[in-house]
């Protein structure tokens, strides 16, 4: 019989050495006032009751069901979003604490280790830990390129998924993000229901991140999946499922709210036994539950924020337009997918991670480089608009402005 | 190689039977955390008034009242989630991992089919008389008024002159590092300093803060084990940690199995031979899960029985985690040793000890889903604080939570009265056992105790065991916990937890078991 050979220091497992992600974050700054006055207001308005067994009697269920008002809360918020077009049934929202827990869990539960996931390029990097630290499974891209603004064709599902099954991968599901980050932009009607019909004809999962719902820049420009199950009677509906959360939409990372709502029974049940692992703490329920079932209050914010956002996006456009940039058309999101690749003296990752050291270096600008978001074209870089004031916007803008001012001097006279 | 995903395989049909005796292998769901029901408007009121003064900042014109959201809370009607979805959902015709598939299995264990049982049918002194008197969820409500006078008190006080800067909406509702806000370490630290009796210091730099001691544990078993290796847990042991430790993991957990003569108390020889016949079967061996103070036993570790374990841990180069949760639930005459305590200060050792920690059980708080992995291993750390990820603690809790314990005047007054209460409740609880014959393990800390029915079962196995469950159940109507559940060896003994009781329940609950305990009598 062998003899193991111990290592001095006590073994650790693979998942703990192996390595991780750069952050991404990023966030909503320009309409925290909003939230600041609903919390001003109502907190006057009601008063403190000491009661003792009141206290008791409503005690707080730590309940992996979460708190009911809440859910009921939290499928109210989603359709209004949705300007009503979408039903949304309290009974079908997961909690989880973060969108980030609620990607994971779920991959936990729709495909097994070494199963994969097709999602399109270019996609938010923190999905290549996310989706596959823990789990196992794998992610295979959907090439998606300029040719046709990102956009993803039936072709390009046909091939991943034959690639996958020339690789011998088990592929369980698509994972779209609607709006696209960092694209910017949303996923029109029919060719959600075209992705909708693939995976029917493929029987997989559809798997749609809506994290950005709220912030499309108008009430029409965001179709969701839940739109299409509607407006089809929910038939194929058991294999979508969709995910939000509150951290983009209201700026609220920090309280950790995410939700994995499911057309699906069993998916349902178990992510909910499985959400004990990444529970919401009851108050912050309690709190959001109050803010959100203020539908004048949601109404109002929704509306304004989009309004912000859009402005927002169109001073960064015109700016970037000025120092001679191209964006891709977006409608959504807080940031957009700028082109530098005319900047590239070749279209390589290495040459895009060099301009995109430069730019961090004389810009100061934190901007995610393509090669990040797996996008196969180099020279794409996403840029964020709503986590900084107008004034630091404006100010950027110069700065981006001055750098292209002198890379158009630098390549005149080589 | 992918699994065939047709089959609805269990992943504890693999484990053969070791001991002789058959292991409940609940991996279904689960009704609960680790703790259960919590505080009431007081906390979102508190909360409410709290970010609302963060606003303010500085503004010293008003006096604010906290809200109160009593009128926004709904009861909860915690009816099973497969029973009330829509029709419109699924079938389930598209594949769900093997994972799921085990996980959507309804509940068979008796430590969740009883907790189901008492929500169906809770015992409410006016409303449901007749109802089932909760006994099996290791939860304290006694000291839950404390905390509530604190909150009246201390949020009118100043959380203005905090001073720094994150006192606004921003800095509460921005990214924060994933594993905790340094000043709810430092407090943590502080706290566990408080509780582990003040003969060591914990750094907060150790600290790394999640959404409960549930995740806490099992981002600890993905940090030290692989896939199919396994932990050595003593029994009887609290049932989650099999859903904890195993369920996403892989891991596996090998019993260990302590008997009454040694008053359920650790046996190293056992530990040694439980490693060696692993070893022989090629399973992997990475640590041995201890809980100090014992849940459901409630007996706590000698120093020279840590010294032990750690020798042990060191031949045989393996891990140690101690969830110590219950640590300051103290109400015996023993001092509580933590692991952290008999670690010297150059130990290599340092590396392979891991303590769990939390405030739902100490501190009555299991709604904030506050945990602790507390380790000296640095790469464990690093592995944790990137897993918190997924299981971060809400900021606005976190603020709460800060301020409360660096209140040391009030934690220490909080922990003395609280103890004190748990020791009354434990002693008329166990002398009322006894004068209907019952016994009780020794025990010293805990909101449990650990009691011997075994005389009143028959036949003495499982099923006999079972069977008086089921009695105490129906006819009784209490919801006690099963030592099947706990993967006991010895039949007949069952976990009780007295502090969900107030002092006037404990004679009806007495009275409802004598019931049971004549009929047994009058069977035998």
């Amino acid at each position: 019989m062998a003899i193991e050979i111990e290592k001095p220091s006590v073994g650790l497992s693979k998942v703990a050495v192996s390595e991780t992600h750069g952050e991404f974050h990023h966030i909503l700054q320009v309409s925290f006032d909003l939230l600041e006055e609903y919390l001003e207001k109502h907190s006057e308005a009601t008063k403190w009751e000491n009661k003792s067994c009141g206290f008791r009697k409503n005690a707080l269920f730590q309940d992996y069901h979460g708190l009911q008002s809440f859910r009921k809360a939290m499928a109210s918020f989603m359709e209004q979003i949705r300007g009503g077009r979408a039903k949304f049934n309290p009974e079908r929202v997961v909690l989880t604490a973060g969108a980030t827990a609620a990607n994971e869990l779920l991959t936990f539960i729709l495909a097994d280790p070494g199963d994969a996931l097709l999602i399109p390029t270019p996609y938010y990097p923190g999905f290549d830990r996310d989706l596959r630290w823990r789990t196992g499974v794998k992610i295979l891209p959907i090439k998606c390129d300029s040719s046709n603004k990102f956009e993803i064709t039936p072709e390009a599902l046909e091939a991943a998924y034959n690639e996958a099954e020339s690789m011998n991968i088990k592929v369980r599901g698509v994972l779209i993000t609607n709006p696209s980050n960092p694209l910017g932009s949303t996923v029109k009607r029919s060719l959600l229901e075209e992705i909708l019909e693939f995976a029917t004809r493929k029987n997989i999962h559809l798997i749609s991140d809506e994290i950005y719902s709220g912030s499309a820049f108008s009430c029409t420009e965001f179709v969701s999946i839940s739109e299409v199950l509607e407006a089809r009677g929910y038939k194929d509906a058991e294999r979508v499922h969709v995910f939000y959360s509150l951290s983009k939409d209201l700026g609220l990372p920090g309280f950790r709210v995410g939700t994995i709502y499911s057309y699906n029974d069993k998916v349902v049940t178990t992510a909910r036994r499985m959400s004990s692992f990444t529970l919401i703490s009851s108050q912050t329920q309690q709190l959001l539950a109050s803010m959100l079932s203020d539908k004048e209050f949601t109404q109002n914010y929704i509306k304004i924020n989009r309004e912000r956002l859009r402005k927002r996006y169109e001073i960064i456009i015109d700016g970037l337009k000025k120092a001679g940039i191209k964006c891709l058309k977006g409608n959504a999101g807080l940031f957009c997918w700028m082109n530098l690749s005319p900047l590239l003296e070749k279209p390589t990752k290495e040459h895009e991670l060099d301009l995109w050291k430069s730019i961090l270096h004389e810009v100061k600008l934190n901007i995610s480089p393509g090669s990040s978001c797996h996008c196969s074209e180099p020279g794409w870089f996403r840029v964020c608009f709503a986590n900084m004031s107008e004034q630091t916007l404006e100010f950027a803008l110069r700065r981006i402005n001055d750098f292209m001012e002198r890379r158009k001097c630098m390549r005149s006279t080589t | 190689m992918t699994r065939n995903p047709e089959s609805e395989l269990e992943p504890g049909s693999r484990k053969p039977t070791r001991t002789g005796m058959r292991l409940i292998v609940p991996l279904q769901g689960i009704v609960q955390g680790r703790g259960g029901l919590l505080l009431g408007s007081l906390i979102p009121c508190a909360l409410v008034y709290f970010l609302q003064v963060y606003l303010k900042r500085h503004r010293s014109s008003k006096t604010l009242s906290p809200s109160t959201s009593a009128e926004n809370l709904t009861e909860l009607p915690r009816s099973s989630s497969r029973a009330n979805l829509l029709t419109r959902g699924s079938i389930g015709r598209v594949h769900v991992s093997s994972r799921a598939s085990s996980i959507a299995k309804p509940n068979d264990s008796p430590y969740y089919i009883g907790l189901d049982r008492v929500q169906e049918d809770p015992y409410d002194e006016i409303n449901n008389p007749n109802g089932i008197i909760q006994l099996g969820l290791s939860e304290n409500r006694l000291s839950l008024d404390l905390i509530e006078e604190w909150l009246s008190k201390n949020l009118s006080a100043s959380m203005l002159g905090e001073g720094g800067n994150d006192l606004n909406i921003c800095g509460i509702a921005t990214y924060r590092p994933a594993d905790g806000l340094m000043e709810l370490k430092v407090a943590m630290a502080g706290f566990m300093t408080e509780v582990m009796g003040r003969t060591i210091s914990f750094n907060p730099s150790s600290v790394v803060l999640l959404s409960g001691a549930t995740p806490a544990l099992e981002i600890l078993s993905f940090c030290l084990a692989d896939q199919g290796n396994a932990f050595l847990v003593p029994t009887p042991y609290y049932p989650g940690f099999d859903r904890d430790m195993r369920w996403r993991t892989g891991v596996e957990l090998i019993p260990v199995h302590c008997r009454s003569c040694d008053d359920f108390t650790l046996n190293i020889k056992a530990l040694d031979q439980a490693f060696n016949q692993a070893r022989k079967r090629g399973q992997k061996v990475r640590g041995v899960l201890i809980s100090n103070p014992s849940n459901p036993v409630g007996n706590v570790l000698s120093m020279d029985m840590l010294y032990n374990l750690l020798d042990f841990a060191r031949e045989r180069n393996i891990h140690i985690i101690s969830d110590e949760i219950f640590a300051g639930s103290m109400y015996g005459n023993e001092e509580f040793v933590s692991m952290a305590q008999i670690l010297g200060s150059e130990d290599s050792d340092r590396d392979r000890v891991h303590i769990i920690y939390g405030l739902s059980k100490d501190f009555s708080l299991p709604g904030f889903k506050v945990g602790v992995i507390y380790s000296f291993n640095e790469n464990v750390l690093a592995a944790s604080r990137k897993l918190a990820r997924f299981a971060s603690i809400s900021a606005p809790t976190q603020r709460l939570v800060v301020s409360m314990l660096s209140d040391i005047k009030f934690t220490r007054e909080y922990m003395k009265t609280n103890r004190e209460r748990i020791k009354k409740m434990h002693d008329l609880f166990v002398e009322g056992l006894r004068e209907l014959g019952i016994e009780s393990a020794k025990s010293s800390a805990g909101l449990c105790c650990w009691v011997d029915m075994s005389r009143l079962i028959s036949p003495y196995n499982e099923k006999g065991e079972l069977e008086l469950w089921d009695k105490l159940s129906n006819i009784a109507k209490i919801n006690v916990t099963p030592g099947s559940a706990c993967h006991c060896i010895e039949p007949g003994w069952f976990r009780c937890c007295f502090t969900t009781l107030n002092e006037k329940e404990i004679p009806l609950v007495i009275e409802r078991i004598s019931k049971v305990v004549e009929t047994c009598k009058r069977s035998a």
